[in-house]
């Protein structure tokens, strides 16, 4: 049976802890074992299919890729046939033809690795569609919960800004709630997603008042790309309402995280002194970007048939 | 861990069907009493520190999960015998098995090497029963990874026969001859409740 990673709902609880196991115990192999390659992913061809700018996502996944021993094929829009007008279909069944075994796939359109997934015959999984989700960033935002708070059930999850264009919202209300963690979404009305009170989660504008009991404050960039209006009269005002400063840093819990999934706008919705405090777990979500990317490739491609994910 | 013997715990969900089944404990007959596991890891602990010279350099490997366990009462017995503290971990050798393709992935199993290392040591790996052999290969994959011993040996509870590549241990608790419809089931304490070696009928499942 053929299986992708499309979303975080396709989860099951014992599916995403065995992702966050796994992943620990690759961790450890890497980093305190230093065990820079290991030959599971041996002759297995992973294409990188990116039609969206990523530094993270991407290295990520081609450093998680090439630790498991698997070739990588880099493939981004720019510079490709797709500027000659390749649909996205023809490309795919392009690199098909090549070999590949897994697509990972980014691009703007919300829900083009669902497609994807139809048209071939390899493993697909979503690293990022439009405003719809970013399920390897959720697995490796709840490691990073999991690691500083030693569980994530009871965890009460803040997630602040731009709620309506944000796929890692979306796919970390889906995953966390799928553990038991409690999340409220804050952000202003215009940026709340219709329908967002159907979300297995809490919603408010108030930041202030959520913030003294939250464990985990996730900060959101605001994503001016994806808008094509004002939805907030200027930044300064966002700032002030929406921005984690130091002043509100001081009504956290003392065990209290800050986390941002990144690329972060400084002075916007972080302050830097609370990007580089010692709350901020941004570099740590980056590392274990590395070793939950490898868990979740060895599960869908290391075996006769993929351990978790969306059944065909 | 090899086919035949007793299913790690924690496995992955919905691998059932591929991974080789043991037989049900309940219907095994016994070969080891507690008494007779407890003398036969004495006796090779005393083998390892004469073997050794000493136990000096010796770091002991326990393949997860019952190897570890194994690994770690060794460890013991050496230091109530001689009072030397044996550097001992473990190595979990899922992600180089030869058979990964063959089956669902599984969950990994703890890797903890000891701070000393492994550069320039005697490792004992540590398994419960040597079957094919193919455990031992790939732990042998595992350890070129985790650095260069300076020579490596092979400590086993259980010898079942039926090699399929060219391994043989330095140190056997016990050697039991058996048919390949029979499984060995070995029981530890910290896993079973009670210590047991038992031999049982075989329900030899897909690729084993």
């Amino acid at each position: 049976m053929k299986r992708h990673l499309l979303s975080a709902a396709d989860l099951t609880r014992d599916d995403a802890l065995l992702v966050l196991d796994t992943a620990e115990e690759l961790a450890q192999l890497t980093e305190r074992a230093t065990v820079k390659k290991l030959p599971t992913l041996r002759g297995r061809t992973v294409v990188n299919l990116f039609f969206e700018d990523s530094t993270r996502t991407r290295t990520s996944f081609e450093l998680a890729a090439k630790r498991l021993s698997a070739d990588v094929i880099n493939f981004s829009a720019k510079g490709s046939s797709v500027s000659k007008g390749e649909t996205l279909k023809d490309t795919a069944l392009t690199l098909e033809a090549m070999g590949s075994d897994a697509v990972v796939i980014r691009h703007s359109w919300s829900g083009a690795p669902v497609n994807l997934a139809r048209w071939v015959k390899g493993s697909v999984i979503n690293a990022g569609d439009g405003t719809h989700e970013h399920p390897t960033q959720a697995l490796l935002d709840a490691y990073t919960m999991r690691q500083r708070h030693g569980r994530i059930e009871g965890l009460r999850v803040t997630i602040v800004g731009d709620v309506l264009h944000s796929r890692v919202a979306r796919s970390n209300v889906l995953l966390l709630s799928t553990l038991g963690a409690d999340v409220t979404l804050v952000a202003p009305p215009t940026l709340l997603p219709v329908g967002v009170e159907s979300w297995p989660c809490e919603s408010t504008y108030d930041l202030d008042a959520v913030l003294p009991k939250s464990d985990v404050v996730m900060m959101l960039r605001v994503q001016r790309e994806r808008m094509g209006a004002a939805y907030f009269p200027s930044t300064r005002e966002y700032s002030r309402r929406y921005g984690l400063d130091v002043r509100r840093v001081t009504t956290l819990k003392d065990d209290a995280i800050v986390m941002h999934p990144g690329p972060m706008v400084r002075g916007m919705e972080i302050a830097p002194e609370v990007a580089d405090g010692v709350r901020s777990t941004i570099q740590e979500q980056v590392a274990n970007g590395v070793s939950v990317r490898m868990a979740v490739l060895y599960l869908l491609l290391g075996g006769a048939e993929s351990a978790i994910g969306t059944p065909e | 861990m090899t086919a035949g013997q007793t299913a790690p715990p924690g496995g992955v969900p919905g691998a059932a069907p591929q991974r080789p089944v043991s037989g049900d404990p309940a219907a095994a007959k016994p070969v080891l009493t507690a008494a007779e596991v407890a003398r036969a890891v004495d006796r090779m602990a005393h083998e390892l520190l004469e073997k050794t010279g000493g136990g000096a350099d010796v770091v002991l490997l326990g393949i997860p999960t019952r190897g570890t366990t194994i690994a770690a009462r060794l460890a013991r017995r050496i230091e109530a015998f001689e009072g030397l503290v044996v550097p001992t971990g473990s190595l979990d050798i899922t992600l180089y098995r030869d058979d990964l393709r063959l089956k669902s992935p599984r969950a990994l199993e703890e890797t903890e090497v000891p701070p000393e290392g492994i550069d320039g040591k005697l490792v004992v790996l540590v398994d419960d029963v040597l079957f094919s052999g193919r455990t031992v290969r790939a732990a042998l994959d595992a350890l070129a990874d985790l650095g260069r011993p300076r020579a490596v040996q092979l400590a086993v509870l259980v010898d079942r026969g039926h090699r399929e590549l060219p391994i043989r241990a330095d140190y056997v608790g016990k050697n039991i001859p058996t048919s390949l419809r029979e499984a060995v089931h070995v029981q530890l304490t910290e896993h079973d409740g009670q210590d047991a070696v038992l031999l049982g009928p075989a329900r030899l499942g897909p690729g084993s």
